[in-house]
């Protein structure tokens, strides 16, 4: 697993629900089709309220002109992040766009474990909130071994949670991944 | 020390004598439920991860009910419906419930319950964020996303860690103006909507246990709206009574012990409830309706696995009979079972169809329609800067369809008071008077 992961942050605040992330009308692609898939990046954050997007002065989308890779690839956000549907296709679009890591405060349980059991990007939680720390567009560093947040734009360091006990399947990769090792499923 | 309802549940499917809140533990699942937003893309992992010809794990406990994205031009909604109906036939599953044909059912979490596949002390997982409905069965019921579920299909297992449970007890007796709509958004706007984030919502009280089992399904629907894991309600003989009308398969009745342990505590005084409403944009935003009588209103929309039930309709029709709506009213049944219905049952001799086409509401098929949004031809799918009056369950931003508009979330009662006047209106005026 890379110990380190660098990007450019996409801010939001607290409450980012799964309809904002990806909006339902958008749930009707294909995620195993390598073209169509990419409508989920490109409709990524669409749902987001224009004041919200890119804070502290929103109105910043998260993709631009129909592409589906964003050059956002660190989202912070505020409480309660990805709250609402169970819609796995919220982290997978995120994944899609290109994102590799969120940092929240905290997150809705479902997203959460979607985030880990899937594989898609590593949820972590920051110890305070960064949602007024960090500015849309600035240069992160996250170091999984120190579990720190550094923001190079203004030379400042966070410390982040620990991930816990679901190190093992992020490690792993995925869920699946995670019960071939522990040999609960036969290994492919 | 003694176990709550879902801590037994949850042990005794793990092979446990006994867990405590924060294991983690892997549960045999006894149903497994899909639906066509969410089945896809679990059958492309299920096949990517266990091989092109795996076979699901028990075939009798898999239940695809397609009823988010139905009547609908749109050509990929439909082609999603196409890949639920290849799967099933190459499994041979025997639960599935086909569109445009005498199966078709309408929103899963009803047609869980009406189909007897909720039954006291099981597991149940399914794709979509309100399985936490089918707990008002005492049953252990959550939502998971197409990662978990596939993992499901390979193997019948999946890890949970236990939740904390929180006990909401509501003595005495709700006003009859008053819906379990109305409690949760209550209970919502205490805690917040992460505030049972995690954790097991219990119920239970006299207040609770008075309830019919489709208002104790609304109180357990949204225990998601304030994070929880699941919502449970213990099974008495309103629930068997219920569940043999719709199944011969066993079930076992678990309860909380008497010393078990709750995170948290709450008993509320039912008689002292009132008519809430959560208004835009988050399910916790409450307020009395008493507080929001000023808020005039372009649309009423009744329906979804939360507000559209036989209880919710029934509600809705006493108040709409003999008068008519000052505003689009939208009546969506949740069900197939729940539209048959509005057919039968009648209040002083009229038919809840006839109440409702006689005073101008429009009737939609059953599925989840405009509660979220969906393709651009939904029914009742909210446009522009429109104001809703809504007996569904999420209010965020966007959510209805439309960015701009406001959705208020309210109780049947509320909701059809309201359509009356075109303002958000308290229904014990039209119930006491």
């Amino acid at each position: 697993m890379n110990k380190v992961i660098e990007g450019v942050a996409y801010v939001l605040g607290n409450d980012v629900d799964t309809d904002q992330i990806i909006p339902a009308e958008h749930l009707v692609y294909s995620l195993s089709d390598p073209e169509e898939r990419k409508n989920y990046g490109k409709f990524a954050m669409s749902g987001v309220p224009a004041d919200q997007a890119g804070l502290p002065d929103g109105k910043i989308p998260f993709t631009e002109n129909g592409q589906s890779e964003s050059k956002y690839s660190i989202i912070i956000g505020g409480r309660n992040f990805g709250c609402g549907s169970s819609r796995e296709h919220a982290p997978a679009c995120m994944e899609i766009a290109g994102v590799r890591a969120v940092v929240a405060e905290s997150y809705a349980r479902i997203f959460y474990r979607n985030s880990v059991d899937g594989g898609f990007f590593i949820p972590f939680e920051s110890v305070k909130c960064m949602v007024k720390e960090i500015k849309t567009g600035d240069n992160l560093v996250i170091d999984l071994n120190k579990s720190t947040l550094t923001n190079r734009s203004s030379n400042k360091i966070y410390e982040l949670k620990s991930l816990g006990e679901v190190i093992e399947i992020i490690e792993a990769g995925n869920i699946f991944e995670y019960a071939r090792k522990t040999g609960m499923i036969p290994s492919a | 020390m003694g176990m709550t309802i879902t801590e037994k549940i949850l042990a005794a499917h793990a092979g446990k004598e006994s867990v405590v809140p924060g294991d983690n533990i892997w549960v045999d699942v006894d149903v497994l439920m899909t639906h066509d937003v969410c089945g896809p893309g679990t059958f492309a992992i299920f096949k990517k991860q266990f091989g092109e010809n795996a076979k699901v794990w028990d075939r009798d406990k898999v239940v695809i009910i397609p009823d988010h994205f139905i009547f609908t031009k749109d050509t990929h909604a439909n082609r999603n419906i196409d890949i639920l109906r290849q799967f099933v036939k190459e499994q041979s599953l025997p639960h599935y419930f086909d569109v445009g044909t005498d199966r078709y059912k309408g929103v899963c979490h009803l047609a869980l319950a009406q189909e007897g596949f909720n039954r006291p002390g099981e597991v149940l997982f399914g794709t979509d964020s309100h399985t936490s409905t089918s707990g008002a069965f005492g049953m252990f019921s959550t939502g998971i996303g197409n990662t978990d579920a596939a993992f499901i299909l390979g193997t019948g297992k999946l890890w949970v860690k236990v939740p904390e449970s929180m006990c909401f007890e509501f003595t005495g007796t709700f006003p009859e103006h008053v819906m379990a709509k109305d409690v949760i958004l209550n209970v919502i706007g205490d805690i917040g909507v992460d505030g049972a984030t995690y954790r097991a919502m219990e119920w239970r009280g006299d207040a609770v246990m008075s309830l019919s089992m489709e208002e104790r399904m609304t109180l357990c629907n949204m225990a998601i709206e304030a994070g929880g894991k699941n919502g449970i309600i213990e099974a008495d003989e309103v629930t068997t009574n219920y569940v043999q009308q719709r199944t011969d398969a066993p079930y076992k009745i678990y309860k909380s012990d008497k010393d078990a342990q709750y995170i948290f505590k709450k008993t509320y005084n039912a008689s002292e409830m009132e008519p809430i409403v959560a208004k835009p944009h988050s399910p916790d935003n409450k307020a009395k309706v008493s507080e929001c009588v000023d808020v005039k209103l372009d649309r009423a929309y009744i329906g979804s696995c939360t507000g559209g039930k036989l209880t919710d309709f029934m509600a809705a029709a006493r108040l709409l009979k003999g008068k008519k709506v000052k505003i689009d009213t939208f009546i969506v049944p949740a069900t197939r079972e729940v539209e048959q219905d509005l057919y039968k049952e009648k209040i002083g001799g009229e038919t809840l169809v006839d109440i409702f086409k006689n005073a101008g509401a429009y009737l939609g098929d059953p599925s989840c329609a405009a509660c979220l949004g969906g393709p651009q031809d939904t029914f009742g799918r909210a446009k522009d800067n429109q104001v809703v009056i809504s007996t569904t369950n999420r209010n965020f931003p966007g959510r209805m369809g439309s960015k701009q508009s406001y959705v208020y979330l309210a109780s049947p009662y509320t909701a059809a008071a309201s359509a009356l006047t075109g303002h958000i209106t308290d229904p014990a005026e039209f119930i006491y008077n």
